[in-house]
């Protein structure tokens, strides 16, 4: 059965997601116009300097991080700031951070694309590099905070040998290593084959020989025939349907190396829906940081349009509600449920040592969001930038209440302890900022941020009956 | 001395460093050839030179001497070790078994007296003591000193080589500079020789030092110890007018008063008083439980243990105790009207407890305190069976302060000529006032014998290293008089001489062994089948029926029953050895120092302790952070001295008062103990060692960072200790009604055992190991978390990991504070590894580097493990314990020898935890299989079992109905730490019993 392409399923008009009157792309635009503007981001020959610079810092900011891999791997673990009772501190947060920021990308390339949210094509390529990106920084921290890197990045998976040794199956962080590697495998398959497309039209249009080699070999022979299509769309369906349920799972079973665990604070059956949201929330917030200023920077404005924007503030506000939710359930369990340790757990998590984390977690979380109910709020890119700024800090410090303040008065008050950051901790977290960044830097010059074939079907050229489906009407009112 | 030039050994040895390895021969031709080098082999071997000049064989042997000497100087040059074969025994020594570990009964010093032990051997190298159950200071169990004692030996800050001014010297060199002195004093009847020891109980040392005297009929004998028991001496000379020496018989009393006094800790008897004080608090059928009252200037943990608690000034004891002894009828003034409530309930106490009643004086408070104790024990008839005396167990005992003030007004008025000084460090531990360091310097030969280079033998020209207890032959008395040969286990390691070998060179015999000496005194001592005997009580670790005699002796009246006690004013100042590391002679013990300390749990320093409220007075503030407990400096001003120390808050600390622990502050310890704390003995006099009055404290506002383990006393995690029953404690008579009682009320806390997911796939048909730790015995002395670090080769972090809290000790000794916080009851839990059946760790560990074996126990496997720190998370225990650094020392090579062989050297970046000794069980496995028979209740001993004074640590088989521990889990008082999370933990407690005397109010 032949499939039609994506966004030109009939749909029905009214949607929470079509605010009528923002356009999904701007006005006057032809098909050629289209890849004109996004293929020469990366084929021009002139780097601008703004790139040259920001690519610069972050790379140098990237060298925080090999100080403190040099460092782990030369004195030991101890020179960041775990000990006992604080077993986890910087590297599990910084881990389920980016993990769960690594989510938007995921989230807006499967589930939006299965559900006929046109308007996700234009963020969904750098969403999707993103995701990549982001779990990249985040595969990075549960190998280092090993006490032997050395031997846990190969003894945690499960590979016959002569010992019949195997990984405890029984363990999350098995399932950990399951989890992440098929999103990280499943989310590079899916980007890549999103390329495809357009690494051929990027080979078509490159003027040195190198670059068309090198284009030429990505994109895999592709010419465009009626069966290339054909193929990468059923591909593309079927890898987004693999999605998917990674969209839930990964960031459950993140969720379950707390939730399996005796420690109050962690020990919760909330924890996967809680998770994924805060996952989903996080992702957003960290898509929208990066989109406002790409928009600003290429003149992408035209594609990346008010409507995107506004689009994604509200899945912000709807996650971040379900997050709130969290919290204020984690409360009422730890009253309603009248055992000591879970009380005592949220009495400290609120007055204890660490209460400025917590309520700043509730500020940053909890009230700054409401924030986006007004519309003025939502379509002022300001406000939004600066919003989604706060969440990602408050997101940030959710998983240091959840890890830390768990954590460092659990059972017996003999073993009570406090725990803070190193200098290492800290470089190694803003030097992990670094590497996301010089990603995306390199992202953005040499593979085209937005997905140009799939824009060009947003054209009116593009809306040419297929297999006798009428017109969708939105798009033309739309395009109009 | 000499004037000559000097070419000393490390510019010798920084040439051939120069060189590099290579071109060792060609730059050793150079070397050799300059005048410099020459002299210095020249003055290597002064006796030996004269070789050169004798016959053809002396000739060659003074080459060959050359030789070996070059080639060691040349190897510093060198990068690679030499070649060095391992040749198995041609004949094999008589009873090795390579791999099985052989022991040997020695005895320990102990402030001069005996301590009896049993030290493993691996293949002649000792690795660990044990008390010895034959021997009466012991009965097998051992204190933190006598397990840090291995580390001592091993110690690669030991002084080890015999220096004159710093320079490098031989024994023969030394003899001859010796000898030379002592026979010009011998034509002044040796009136400008002075002998400096510590006391001394060795009969054979006792007798090489008479002997000398003897040679040098006006020479002195001055003794001197920071905290030894003086004012016991005194207080007994006081009140009998003779010295002697006082034993306690804790097990006999039912009614026991401490007067500041710390007797589980202090004392060569501590290890004693603890096993007969915990046999009358085990609660089973047969032993009747005793009642502790303690009035105590400074929070110990005797006190800890008490069931009556009072605290006040350090200076109102004495008057309490006169208004005790007062109201005991005895003809006592200066009475104090205080607490005169607490004062009637507990006379009463005494009168109907007459003859099963003992009153102990502490060393802090003054001798007269110690004469009122004699006294109230004769008055209560207790002599003869709650106490005994007998002739002082030392030889000469004297008053040390009066004896070291007069050897510094000696050395003052230059009276001295040779000093020697034996083991002692006045210069830093003397009282302040005596100013020792500028008087020791007016001696004009000064000779320094210890086993480091202290701060007194950095003063003297002549340093001779001493052998370790464990290098040498000797002899020492028990607390009773009980004598122990002291026999070595391996050949001294620096080739270090021991005292009696320095004695008998004192007396011209430069070249006699120790050995021969000690044998030569024992000869004479046991008479005829002296070889069975001697052999006999080398075997036994005590020589049979030397104990000495019970002696009569009466309370003399004097002036100290009817003078008031000397007024004391302002904030007092109270001297006390610290709690681990003593007096400073153990502040070079990096096991010592990073134990923490009963009560405060600090490590690493010293500091002013004060109570919660002088503390808010002063203004000074306390918290707790991620890189250490943040606390001020405060400026303790006293007596016209200064000194600043950091301030600590103790709750149940008498106000206005504050606590210095000495040993701390040392500048020559070595690398671990330099630079530490602040020196107690800059402030201390001699007319108040154990407490003054008239302190200023100033709070400085400069901050400064301790190391604590557990610093949480506040309000919110007491409460969370009552809520979580972590500590059970109930009162007897409560007890005694209804002993199920405890149990039934924390019923519904116990889950049902198939309350769990996974399936219960252990079934335990074999052995079933468990312990049980009975809180109501633990005095909280903390050799058990000592003989742990000893046993299983675990690391010394150092303060900056501490307190960053990670600690690696596999057992701790918890604390906590019950009730108020001005004047809280203290408790004690050691807390291992529970070896839970259901264990949380295990099900998290994503490699199965934690997993449950058939006896359920959870072994560990280093090899396995990749530091994901999931487990001790996980732990609610949070008895885990990881390598976050190579913590390990494997460089030092007297350290390697330390190790235990049969536990895994921990590398970095592995989680470890205890055992329950699995190495133990192994052994016992291997040897009852061999002999076809189950491992016996009683075979397998854990270190901390092993090593606990108070036997309240039981481990064995919980399958077998009749072991120790499973008729102990049967007690009503057993309980689970945490018991409702489900772990099942295999170690459980025995709760407090507390036995108040409902008469008696605090008031």
């Amino acid at each position: 059965m032949a499939s039609p392409a994506p966004g030109l399923e009939q749909r029905q008009p009214k949607h929470p997601m079509d605010a009528p009157g923002a356009p999904i792309i701007g006005p006057g635009h032809t098909f050629a116009s289209v890849t004109e503007k996004i293929a020469r981001i990366t084929l021009t020959r002139k780097t601008p300097l703004f790139w040259l610079v920001g690519f610069l810092a972050a790379f140098g900011v990237l060298q925080l991080m090999l100080l403190a891999v040099v460092n782990l791997l030369f004195r030991g673990i101890g020179v960041w700031g775990p000990n006992v009772p604080v077993g986890w501190g910087f590297d599990i947060i910084n881990f389920v951070w980016w993990i769960g920021i690594g989510h938007a990308g995921t989230l807006i390339s499967a589930i939006l694309l299965l559900l006929r949210q046109d308007w996700r094509t234009s963020i969904n390529r750098f969403a999707e590099a993103m995701t990549l990106f982001a779990v990249a920084c985040a595969g990075f921290y549960p190998i280092f905070h090993t006490g032997r890197p050395w031997v846990a990045f190969y003894w945690l998976l499960p590979y016959p040998n002569t010992m019949g040794l195997w990984p405890n199956f029984r363990s999350p962080l098995i399932w950990d290593v399951f989890a992440v590697s098929t999103y990280a495998t499943a989310s590079a398959l899916f980007w890549f084959t999103g390329l495809i497309p357009d690494f051929a039209t990027l080979r078509d249009r490159a003027k040195s020989r190198p670059w068309q080699y090198l284009y030429g070999f990505l994109a895999g022979g592709w010419r465009g025939s009626a069966r290339h299509w054909h193929n990468y769309e059923m591909s593309y369906l079927l890898l987004a349907g693999l999605c998917t349920p990674l969209v839930v799972s990964v960031h459950t079973v993140v969720s379950f190396d707390f939730a399996t665990g005796l420690v109050p604070g962690w020990h919760a059956t909330i924890f996967p829906p809680y998770f994924v949201a805060g996952a989903v929330y996080a992702g957003f917030a960290m898509v929208l940081t990066l989109a406002i200023p790409l928009r600003r920077w290429y003149h992408l404005e035209d594609f990346i349009t008010m409507r995107h924007l506004e689009n994604m503030a509200k899945v912000m506000l709807t996650t971040g509600l379900v997050v709130f939710y969290g919290y204020v359930m984690e409360a009422f369990f730890a009253w309603y449920s009248s055992n000591t340790y879970e009380r005592f757990m949220m009495w400290n998590r609120m007055f204890g040592p660490y209460w400025y984390m917590y309520w700043a977690l509730i500020f940053c979380n909890g009230f700054v969001p409401q924030l986006l109910w007004s519309k003025r709020v939502r379509t002022s890119i300001g406000s939004l930038f600066a919003i989604s700024m706060v969440v990602s800090v408050g997101m940030w410090l959710e998983r240091y209440v959840i890890i830390v303040t768990s954590l460092h008065r659990d059972f017996l008050p003999s073993s009570w302890g406090m725990y803070s950051g190193t200098l290492y901790d800290w470089s190694a977290f803003i030097g992990s900022l670094g590497l996301f960044v010089t990603l995306l830097f390199l992202f953005v010059r040499f593979l085209p941020a937005i997905t140009m074939f799939e824009m060009r079907m947003l054209l009116p050229g593009a809306l040419v009956p297929h297999h006798g489906h009428p017109l969708p009407h939105s798009i033309e009112e739309e395009v109009r | 001395m000499s004037t000559e030039t000097r070419i000393d050994l490390s510019q010798v040895r920084r040439r051939l460093d120069g060189q590099g390895g290579r071109r060792y021969w060609k730059s050793l031709e150079e070397l050799a050839e300059t005048p410099g080098f020459q002299s210095f082999l020249h003055r290597e071997f002064p006796e030996n030179a004269s070789l050169w000049t004798g016959d053809a064989g002396g000739r060659r042997d003074f080459l060959r001497l050359m030789g070996a000497s070059m080639a060691l100087a040349g190897l510093t040059a060198c990068t690679k070790q030499p070649p060095e074969k391992i040749v198995p025994y041609v004949r094999q020594p008589e009873g090795i078994v390579p791999g099985k570990p052989q022991f040997y009964a020695t005895a320990l010093n102990d402030h001069g007296y005996a301590k009896g032990v049993l030290v493993e051997s691996h293949m002649g190298r000792p690795t660990k003591i044990e008390g010895n159950p034959e021997h009466p200071a012991s009965l097998g169990g051992t204190d933190l000193y006598g397990q840090a004692a291995i580390l001592a030996l091993y110690d690669p800050d030991r002084s080890q080589n015999l220096l004159l001014e710093g320079e490098i010297r031989t024994w023969s060199q030394f003899t001859v500079a010796l000898k030379a002195a002592l026979d010009a004093q011998k034509a002044l009847k040796g009136k400008g020789l002075r002998l400096l020891t510590e006391p001394i109980t060795s009969p054979t040392l006792a007798a090489q030092v008479e002997a000398l005297l003897a040679e040098h009929p006006e020479a002195r004998w001055h003794q001197w110890e920071p905290a030894g028991r003086n004012s016991a001496r005194v207080g007994a000379q006081l009140a009998f007018g003779q010295p002697v020496e006082t034993r306690y018989h804790l097990d006999q009393a039912d009614v026991v008063l401490s007067l500041d006094c710390d007797f589980v800790s202090e004392g060569p008897a501590n290890v004693r008083h603890i096993r007969d004080f915990a046999s009358r608090r085990r609660l089973q059928a047969g032993v009747e439980p005793n009642r502790l009252y303690v009035i105590e200037g400074s929070p110990s943990a005797t006190g800890a243990s008490a069931d009556h608690k009072l605290v006040v000034k350090p200076s109102q004891v004495e008057g309490l105790a006169r208004a005790v002894a007062a109201g005991l009828g005895l003809a006592v003034a200066g009475g104090s009207s205080d607490r005169a409530a607490f004062v009637a309930g507990l006379v009463k106490d005494l009168q109907a407890h007459a003859g099963r009643s003992l009153v102990l004086a502490g060393e802090g408070q003054p001798p007269a305190v110690h004469a009122l104790a004699h006294a109230i024990n004769e008055k209560l008839g207790n002599v003869g069976k709650t106490v005994t005396f007998s002739d002082p167990v030392e030889a000469r005992p004297v008053d040390h302060l009066a004896s070291l003030a007069e050897l510094a007004a000696d050395l003052k008025a230059g009276q001295v000529d040779v000093l020697i000084v034996i083991d002692a460090n006045p210069v830093y531990s003397a009282p302040a006032d005596l100013d020792f360091k500028a008087a020791l310097d007016k001696a004009r030969l000064r000779i320094h014998a210890g086993l480091y280079l202290d701060e007194t033998g950095e003063r003297c020209q002549w340093h001779v290293p001493l052998a370790h207890t464990l290098e040498s032959w000797g002899d020492l008395r028990a607390w009773d008089g009980t004598a122990t040969l002291v026999q070595p286990l391996i050949a001294p390691l620096y080739g270090s001489k021991s005292v009696h070998e320095l004695l008998a060179a004192c007396s011209g015999q430069a070249a006699k062994p120790g050995h021969d000496v000690v044998r030569e005194h024992w000869q004479a001592q046991l008479g005829p089948e002296f070889e069975a005997r001697w052999r006999q009580a080398l075997h036994d670790g005590v020589v049979a029926g030397t104990a000495f005699a019970a002696k009569a002796v009466s309370v003399q009246p004097g002036a100290w029953a009817q003078a008031a006690p000397a007024a004391v004013s302002g904030m007092e100042l109270v001297f006390r050895p610290d709690p681990s590391v003593g007096d400073g002679r153990w502040a070079n013990s990096g096991w010592l120092q990073e134990l923490p300390k009963a009560i405060t749990k600090l490590t690493w320093d010293n500091a002013a302790l004060m109570s919660p409220r002088t503390a808010e007075k002063l203004g000074v503030k306390v918290g707790s952070t991620s890189r250490g407990q943040s606390t001020e400096l405060v400026e303790l001003r006293y007596k016209g001295r200064s000194a600043k120390a950091p301030a600590w808050v103790v709750p149940g600390h008498p106000d206005d008062v504050v606590t210095l622990h000495l040993g701390y502050g040392r500048t020559r310890a070595g690398r671990v103990g330099d630079g530490l704390g602040v020196n107690a003995s800059l402030l201390r006099t001699s007319d108040a060692a154990g407490f003054g009055g008239g302190l200023e404290v100033r709070a400085t506002r400069q901050a400064y960072t301790l190391a604590c383990t557990q610093d949480h006393w506040t309000m919110e995690a007491q409460d969370q200790v009552r809520a979580r029953n972590l500590m059970r404690v109930v009162e007897l008579e409560e007890y005694q009604r209804d002993p199920h009682k405890i149990a039934e009320e924390f019923a519904h806390h116990r889950p049902a055992k198939d309350l769990t997911l996974y399936p219960p796939d252990h079934k335990y048909e074999g052995n079933a190991w468990g312990l049980v730790v009975d809180l109501n015995a633990c005095v909280g002395c903390n050799a058990c978390v000592v003989a742990c670090v000893a046993e299983n080769n675990i690391p010394v972090v150092g303060k900056e990991q501490v307190a960053m809290g990670r600690e690696m000790h596999w057992i701790r000794v918890d604390r906590y504070y019950e009730g108020d916080l001005d004047d809280p009851a203290v408790h004690h839990q050691p807390v291992l590894c529970m070896q839970c059946e259901n264990a949380p760790c295990e099900m998290v560990c994503p490699v199965a580097a934690t997993s449950h074996n058939e006896e359920g126990l959870n072994d560990m496997a280093y090899n396995r493990c990749v530091g994901t720190r999931y487990c001790s998370n996980n732990c609610p225990y949070k008895v885990r314990r990881f390598n976050f650094f190579l913590y390990q020392d494997w460089e030092t090579p007297s350290l390697k020898l330390q190790r235990n062989p049969d536990v895994s050297v921990r590398s970095r970046g592995v989680m470890e935890k205890c055992t329950y000794c699995v190495q133990r069980i192994n052994v016992a496995r291997i040897e009852a299989r061999g002999q076809d028979k189950p491992i016996k209740d009683g075979d397998i001993k854990t270190a901390c079992e092993q090593a606990c004074p108070a036997q309240a640590i039981t481990f064995g088989d919980v399958n077998d109905p009749q072991s120790r521990v499973a008729q102990l889990k049967q007690q009503p008082r057993n309980y689970g730490l945490l018991e409702e999370l489900g772990a099942r933990p295999r170690t459980t407690y025995l709760a407090v019993v507390k036995n108040p005397n409902p008469e008696v109010s605090h008031g």
